[in-house]
């Protein structure tokens, strides 16, 4: 916090400036390729394609038949947010609130699906998925993202509850609420931007969601993102324009969430730390 | 010549004057200071006291170097010690929150700076005992800050900051974070330490009870700018300002006009009656007409017999003689003393002796 | 007279309802709204996992170890430890390297939502999308080639696709919000005190760090290592789609799923699943294991 002003210092503050603008401008360059050649006629061994066009829009949407995959990762990702909404927040009221044995072994259930990776623990789910006939339906899809989301959306909503003060429910109910009417009445307004964060950050993070999805998607239940892995993977048998077309149609999907996640949340929810500030 | 000066006699004061001139710093568009002139003779015990936001601390940072100035300088003896970055200034600092590093014992907390002037060990194992006794904190030398208790806490936070042996201490409100008894028994600490090591201290306080307690000289401070300099009698009995006044525990703010004076008195016209106050030496005559400020101590505004009537709004007893709130025509508000039980919406006529009233002209805040 | 004896005691005085008792321990109506997620869990996370260790000690021939055996003596399998270490273990390190600079730069700005918002894209854009990217941009016609050859510091365009450098690279971005941010948070829970106290002890800048910083960061930044290696252990289309998956960035996750998908042996993808959780496990309690020879305690201030 004290602001230093000796010549090595402000070496180090220029290199380290350096350093981040490096960063973000090949982070920026790595997303403007992939929109440039989408709109590219032909783009080889130059700077800048040859011309442009946006024929490649129509035809990557036929060939890959974007419609029907974005109607299928918009049902999947709502019903994904819609369950893990539901019971996220209702567990998440109940750990907040309550302390009973067992809590600590509860709670790390709830915290493993976020620290162990999809791909470990999707494999052996998967397979058990296909073993009861779910694998390759968009029950199945549902299911599988359910198990990141749901931990998700209880880890940001607890510091919400613990937010609001326990007495003001005790008075709801010195008044006669009954516990649905405590929710409904005083808990939900109150807790109601928490719920919209949580539920927007569980959105985006459901459409950037790989692993899960290709290993319980079959050909006609693949989100957005699964499809463009396939896409990219089988690249040499069609226009890398084309792929590069979904490539934008995915990016646009994310952004457009994402910046409407950031009018209601911080960037760093969206990360989600397993422990909070509190001291560890 | 050299003899071991033993820690319990005074030595003489260390150090050079420190001169503060013209200091302003700007956060934006706010002026936290607005031009400080201020000279501080070598082992003064300085409290700069004010209320919140009267940019006391932001003076102390901007001595220690934690903070830049916009304008102005700091000197001290011949060197000129603003440019300086807070690690070439040498000064000792005690924190609000003790800042203690969290993760070194008591020992190795107080012996930091000499550990970063590379002292040789022998000796910084010396200077750590002594300035240990000196906080009466030995016993817990091998402690971390989490097994401490507050005061222990800022023990070890006076000493680190006398161990390197500095030529000013600063203190930023060390005590507010401790009880109240605890609070009595540091000041008394600290105010010794001060006279064993005898460097020069500036301690930042919103207590007038702590500054008046313990400073050689206190500096009243308010929206950046010095009010008044004085010893602590100085600043109790003749405050240079109503607003200094009012710090110093005057309570009761009368507005007037001034139907007249006779060379020693000046007669008030306040809330419906005339009041006489008399005049201090080395005030101005007040014109007749002119709009004045009279401020009373409440232990000085007693309840008798005539006086300003006043109806009572509260009251409390405070062991030998109730003091309570009351309200004048026109909604002034009174603090006053009375010697027989008052309850709220009894009426009362207050009255002070004339030379118990200051008065300001009503332009001075 | 003699003693009154428990019979002729008065009756014994009515139990508390089993609901008081309970809601005495914390369980009462609400708690019990925690039962439909813990279900989900439990259906759709705890027991896969234990299915798939039984699962992977039920292989189509041989004993229940024959799975375990088959991974560790066939070098094509056991090299996947070798090769996913070799980029999870630098690309972490790297994030963290680069995150601590930057973290400690970006605490001191009073505006950091546009940074942390550029910062957070990678994270939202996706592994996929990256990869695909670099693709392109990484290539010999692309854009990062060509600006290295204009300025002249490369004669050639650098091999950087389908090898083990794009799938690092992928890494390296894909796995810096996180790190960043964590760490992020971690410097900014120490009391800034403490680096004022540090000053005006005589403590320079890079004393500061050395002394006061790094001893209280380390903690942190174990945990910010293990949570950051955990992720990119787990690999997986960047080292197919932008490495040579069957070569240099033949990785543990596309042994298992090859395993489980191609070749239809649930039981070897699952058991390589288990030893990919096996090693991220050993790993994570190394490092914690080191942490906690260091001060582990509150950061935030002293007060007693």
């Amino acid at each position: 916090m004290i602001r230093d002003h000796s010549l090595a210092s402000k070496l180090w503050t220029t290199a380290v400036w350096a350093v981040v603008l490096l960063f973000v401008l090949n982070l920026l360059a790595v997303i403007a390729t992939v929109m440039v050649d989408s709109v590219a006629t032909r783009w080889l061994g130059t700077w800048l394609p040859a011309g442009f066009t946006t024929h490649w829009y129509r035809d990557a949407w036929d060939e890959f038949q974007l419609t029907d995959v974005l109607i299928v990762t918009f049902e999947a990702v709502a019903a994904v947010v819609a369950l893990s909404g539901l019971l996220g927040v209702t567990a998440a009221y109940a750990l907040a609130r309550r302390d009973f044995p067992g809590k600590r072994a509860m709670t790390l259930v709830f915290l493993l699906p976020l620290l162990v990776p999809p791909m470990t623990y999707g494999i052996p789910m998967a397979t058990l998925l296909y073993r009861v006939g779910l694998g390759g339906t968009l029950t199945g899809v549902v299911l599988a993202n359910l198990v990141p989301a749901i931990p998700f959306v209880v880890l940001v909503m607890i510091p919400f509850i613990e937010q609001i003060d326990p007495r003001v429910e005790a008075a709801a109910r010195v008044f006669g609420a009954r516990t649905p009417q405590l929710f409904g009445r005083v808990l939900l307004p109150l807790l109601l931007p928490g719920i919209l964060a949580a539920l927007l950050l569980v959105l985006v993070r459901t459409i950037a969601m790989f692993e899960l999805t290709f290993l319980t998607a079959g050909a006609d239940s693949q989100t957005l993102v699964v499809a463009l892995y396939y896409a990219v993977f089988a690249s040499g048998v069609r226009a890398g324009q084309e792929v590069d077309v979904m490539a934008v149609v995915y990016m646009v999907t994310t952004l457009v969430w994402l910046l409407l996640a950031l009018r209601f949340v911080n960037p760093t929810q969206i990360v989600a730390r397993a422990k909070n500030q509190a001291a560890h | 010549m050299p003899t071991a000066a033993s820690p319990s006699t005074r030595p003489a004061p260390r150090g050079a004057t420190l001169v503060m001139r013209g200091l302003r710093r700007d956060f934006g568009s706010f002026a936290a200071l607005k031009g400080l002139d201020l000279t501080i003779e070598p082992g003064e015990f300085v409290a700069l006291l004010g209320p919140s936001g009267c940019g006391k601390t932001t003076a102390l940072n901007c001595i220690a170097g934690l903070t830049a100035l916009s304008d102005g300088s700091i000197m001290l003896g011949e060197r000129r010690i603003d440019p300086l970055p807070p690690e070439a200034r040498g000064f000792g600092m005690v924190f609000q929150s003790y800042a203690l590093f969290p993760h070194m014992t008591a020992r190795r907390n107080v012996g930091f700076g000499l550990a970063m002037q590379k002292m040789p060990r022998r000796e910084a194992e010396a200077r750590i005992e002594e300035a240990l006794k000196l906080v009466r904190l030995t016993a817990q030398a091998d402690k971390l800050p989490g097994q401490m208790s507050g005061g222990q806490q800022q023990r070890v936070a006076i000493a680190r900051a006398i161990a390197i042996r500095p030529p000013v201490v600063l203190m930023d409100e060390p005590l507010s974070n401790l009880d109240a008894k605890l609070r009595l028994e540091m000041r008394a600490e600290i105010r010794r330490i001060h006279e064993t090591i005898g460097s020069t201290t500036i301690y930042v306080t919103h207590d007038q009870d702590e500054a008046l307690s313990m400073a050689d000289r206190i500096v009243v401070m308010r929206d950046g700018l010095i009010r008044q300099t004085g010893t602590p009698e100085e600043l109790y009995e003749r405050p240079a300002h109503a607003d200094v006044a009012e710090f110093m525990g005057f309570r009761t703010r009368l507005k007037g006009h001034v139907r007249g004076t006779d060379g020693k008195r000046v007669t008030v016209d306040t809330c419906g009656i005339a009041v006489g106050v008399a005049l201090r030496p080395g005030m101005a005559t007040p014109q007749d007409g002119e709009a004045v400020t009279l401020m009373i101590r409440p232990e000085d505004l007693v309840a008798g017999p005539v006086g300003l009537p006043a109806t009572v709004k509260i009251g409390e007893y405070r062991g030998r003689a109730f003091f309570g709130a009351a309200e004048a025509a026109g909604g002034t508000e009174l603090f006053f003393r009375s010697e027989r039980a008052i309850h709220a919406g009894d009426r009362i006529t207050v009255a002070a002796r004339p030379e118990q009233i200051l008065l300001y002209p009503e332009a001075d805040r | 007279m003699t003693a009154a004896t428990p019979a002729a005691r008065a009756r014994p005085h009515p139990r508390v309802p089993l609901r008081l008792r309970l809601a005495a321990r914390g369980i009462d109506g609400v708690t019990l709204m925690v039962l439909p997620a813990l279900a989900a869990l439990l259906a759709l996370f705890v027991y896969p996992f234990a299915y798939g260790v039984a699962v992977s000690l039920a292989p189509k021939v041989g004993p229940f170890y024959a799975n375990y055996r088959r991974f560790f003596a066939d070098p094509f399998l056991r090299e996947t430890i070798g090769n996913t270490l070799a980029l999870a273990v630098p690309t972490t390190l790297l994030d963290l390297l680069l995150a601590l600079p930057i973290a400690f730069r970006v605490r001191l700005m009073s505006r950091q939502r546009l940074l942390t918002t550029i910062l957070v894209l990678p994270v939202t854009l996706g592994t996929v999308l990256i990869a695909q990217g670099l693709l392109t941009y990484l290539g010999p016609q692309g854009w990062f080639n060509r600006v290295l050859m204009a300025l002249h510091l490369i004669a050639t365009p650098l091999k950087l696709t389908n090898n083990f450098w794009g799938v690092f690279a992928s890494l390296v971005i894909t796995g810096f919000p996180f790190t960043f941010l964590l760490t992020l948070s971690y410097v900014s829970g120490i009391d800034p005190a403490l680096e004022q106290a540090a000053a005006t002890l005589g403590a320079g800048p890079a004393a500061r760090f050395a002394h006061v910083y790094l001893p209280l960061l380390v903690p942190g930044l174990a945990v910010t290592f293990c949570l950051s290696f955990v992720q990119a252990f787990a690999v997986y289309p960047s080292a197919v789609l932008l490495g040579a998956p069957a070569g240099s960035t033949h990785v543990i996750s596309i042994a298992a799923y090859q395993a489980a998908f191609e070749q239809y042996d649930a039981s070897l993808g699952s058991a390589i699943a288990m030893i990919m959780g096996g090693v991220q496990l050993a790993v994570v309690l190394a490092v914690l294991g080191a942490r906690s020879l260091f001060y582990r305690g509150p950061v935030g201030g002293t007060k007693g």
